[in-house]
């Protein structure tokens, strides 16, 4: 794909690698430009993780708007129609500019190091889907300023209000939100190209480390998935634009079959989102129960099923929209029949855990309460996918505490965890410990004062995405909002870990962990820009 | 790629190659999937008549004789269009009618502005599994209209639920939802779908 290079020293810090240019004068470019062009695996995955990081705090700051105004009943911050864009784009930038980059950007470092491969298979592919990403975000955060304001139709964008009633700004939505589609595209096709292709000698598919099983996978739902999101925005596009009626009942259209569209998308997506963390888990806790993984093969099929399963499920999020009776109950079993494999994940995690030599470093910390709350997450979803009960749940916050349940403290406390983790391999300095751990109990303690009164409300019947609220819902919405003003600050408190770990620290020996087997550890701390360069060898160890 | 010097290279490259051309065939193949869900939803929901979608075409009566052992309520609804100054107004809002027996309902269309515009009645019927068994010898809702300034205008609906109607259903109700139109579009793809029912 690129120009062959000489073989490089392994610390020279600015050697941009391989764009054209850079090949021309044999001087990489500095500065910016540096970033611009660089082609290298592990900067790139730098740059999406610190993008990452930057959309994660922005979303972060809609969050606060939300909770602020929702602190007591009544209208006392921002007027509706604001509130209505804080919650559509809090959760737009989550998940498509926070913790899907958060992964691809762990993916980008980690996968070649694990596989023992020089770079990713299409270095320069690689640097266009991460620059197409900031320039996608801050067009959608840029619909904020456009006259009529910003996306106000929720996450999901369902039509006919994200179409017929939809600001005029959501052609330029449409348009961000097909660039970071690509984005992800792009990064999910090389994704699938370094694993099947660049393993190091001697590596089969069953010898992989359980995060490159699960990016795998989710690249493969990616790709399945990412083009119907693709088609959605497409027609409504046109349906705004171009006078057609596919989601218009006016014309022959239906604004349900948007639905059946979305979250056939929708449901994929909410794995996407969530394999990886459960490979990043996969690795942490036998390095810190100094055991290997109790069922590594059962863990591939798991998320295999899981996989799999995801394209049967769609219709769950649509139970009250007047479905059959046979289609309910289609849906209802197969969802409840994810749990399955989902099951075996969290036994074998607890499996892995029995009698280990558990030690609790930060990344532990991270991924113990991953498990733990995870699976939370998980029994609420359970108890959502019950049908009958779903009538009275539906578009309440106990469906809100549900998915931020298995995504905050599920997906994003993995990122977390896997930064921890990784962070000595990147930085070659430990995080600082005492910072970390008051990070680590900042933040579950924040998580679960936000998030579990949210069960009770919504059980007692208070409605999503609305600004003002009944009297009797006063105090849960109090303790829910302290305990995001909580959480909200105590992430201040990771950036300050990690700038203090990237200029310096306990310096990490080559296996910063002592019981971490896999290849990244048999690079020096810090990894140096060209790794692998020749390709390791590989003694498979008994999963 | 570009460190490995090694004799692996090309059979990497092909690999590489082969991969990316697989997963673009598959992006392209799911792109066109969505697309082509469109139509498969509205055959699977005509056909299982699930989602209240009624064939939008004219049916001949069955003489299958009444069945005198049971009524059913149907129920009319009407509904206006934000954007549109029409009323669509039932002579009588229910009827109590026996499976298999025609009946006949008036609709009154009245554009109550000062200027000519075109509108359509969009059908729905709940519970949906009911749409089956409802046809519709003529309706106003096989096309569009057209009404001059003030004008009213009065439509029949003919009729007959067929006798196969699921014992449990006792009451059918049909939403007519009044929308303008406005671009050429929409009349020709309603007439579309009037064509491939003429023989029935």
């Amino acid at each position: 794909m690129a120009p062959k290079l000489p073989p490089q020293p392994p610390l020279e810090h600015s050697s941009a690698a391989t764009a054209g240019g850079a090949a021309a004068h044999h001087a990489p470019p500095r500065g910016m430009l540096r970033w611009l062009l660089t082609t290298n695996h592990k900067e790139i995955g730098s740059l999406y993780l610190i993008f990452s990081l930057i959309m994660f705090f922005i979303g972060g700051i809609f969050a606060m708007v939300v909770r602020a105004e929702l602190f007591q009943p009544g209208l006392q911050l921002v007027n509706p129609d604001f509130f209505n864009q804080m919650t559509t784009m809090h959760g737009l930038i989550m998940v498509f500019g926070a913790v899907m980059p958060g992964f691809v950007g762990l993916a980008n470092w980690m996968v070649p190091l694990q596989i023992g491969a020089p770079d990713m298979a299409l270095p320069r592919l690689n640097n266009f889907s991460f620059w197409l990403l900031p320039i996608a975000f801050l067009l959608l955060l840029s619909t904020l300023l456009m006259p009529g304001g910003g996306p106000d139709f929720g996450w999901t964008f369902y039509a006919p209000l994200s179409t017929t009633y939809a600001p005029p700004s959501t052609t330029f939505f449409i348009l961000s939100l097909h660039m970071a589609g690509i984005s992800s595209i792009l990064g999910a096709i090389n994704i699938i190209a370094t694993i099947l292709n660049l393993r190091a000698p001697g590596m089969r598919l069953m010898d992989m480390p359980l995060f490159v099983w699960t990016w795998l996978i989710t690249a493969f739902l990616l790709i399945a998935v990412m083009p119907v999101l693709a088609g959605v925005i497409t027609m409504m596009l046109m349906d705004i634009n171009f006078g057609t009626s596919f989601f218009n009942a006016a014309g022959g259209g239906d604004p349900v079959l948007f639905q059946h569209l979305f979250w056939f998308f929708g449901h994929p997506e909410v794995y996407i989102m969530i394999l990886p963390a459960f490979g990043i888990v996969s690795a942490i806790i036998p390095t810190f129960a100094r055991k290997p993984l109790f069922g590594y093969a059962s863990m591939v099929y798991a998320t295999a099923s899981i996989a799999l399963l995801s394209f049967l499920v769609w219709a769950h999020h649509m139970f009250a929209v007047g479905l059959p009776l046979v289609a309910e109950l289609f849906f209802m079993y197969t969802t409840m029949l994810i749990a399955v494999p989902t099951g075996v994940k969290v036994f074998n995690w607890i499996t892995t855990l029995f009698r280990g030599s558990i030690s609790f470093e930060p990344p532990m910390l991270f991924a113990l309460a991953f498990v733990v709350l995870f699976t939370i997450g998980g029994f609420s979803g359970l108890m959502l996918a019950i049908a009958p009960a779903d009538f009275q749940y539906h578009d309440t916050y106990f469906v809100v505490a549900h998915f931020h349940y298995v995504l905050v403290p599920g997906a994003v406390f993995a990122i977390m965890a896997g930064v921890y983790y990784w962070l000595p391999k990147w930085t070659g300095h430990y995080p600082n410990v005492r910072l970390s751990q008051w990070h680590f109990w900042l933040s579950v303690i924040g998580v679960n004062l936000t998030f579990f009164p949210m069960h009770f409300s919504g059980l007692a019947g208070m409605p999503r995405r609305i600004p003002d609220y009944a009297l009797q819902f006063a105090d849960f919405n109090l303790v829910s909002s302290l305990g995001a003003f909580l959480f909200g600050a105590s992430q201040l408190v990771f950036v300050a870990v990690v700038v203090l770990c990237v200029r310096g620290g306990e310096k990490a020996p080559a296996k910063a962990w002592d019981g971490a087997e896999d290849l990244e550890w048999s690079v020096p701390s810090p990894a140096p820009l060209h790794t692998f360069d020749t390709p390791p060898t590989f003694s498979p160890h008994v999963h | 790629m570009s460190h490995r010097d090694h004799g692996a290279t090309d059979s990497h490259k092909l690999g590489v190659r082969r991969t990316v051309v697989r997963s673009v065939a598959a992006l392209i193949g799911m792109f066109a999937f969505a697309f082509a869900l469109v139509p498969l939803y509205d055959v699977f929901c005509q056909v299982t008549g699930i989602n209240g979608k009624v064939d939008n075409t004219a049916q001949a009566i069955i003489h299958e004789g009444v069945d005198d052992s049971r009524y059913v309520t149907v129920q009319f609804i009407t509904r206006g269009s934000s954007g549109l100054p029409w009323r669509l107004e039932v002579e009588t809002r229910q009827v109590r009618v026996h499976p298999g027996q025609t009946s006949e309902i008036n609709f009154t269309f009245r554009n109550q502005s000062a200027e000519a515009s075109r509108a359509r009645a969009v059908p729905s019927v709940s519970p949906s599994r009911a749409s089956r068994h409802l046809r519709k010898v003529s309706c106003f809702c096989f096309d569009e209209q057209h009404l001059e300034a003030g004008e009213r205008l009065e439509l029949p609906l003919v009729f007959q639920l067929a006798r196969d109607l699921p014992p449990d259903v006792n009451t059918v109700t049909l939403v007519y939802t009044l929308y303008p139109v406005t671009d050429a579009r929409a009349p020709r793809r309603a007439q579309v779908t009037a064509g491939k029912g003429d023989e029935a």
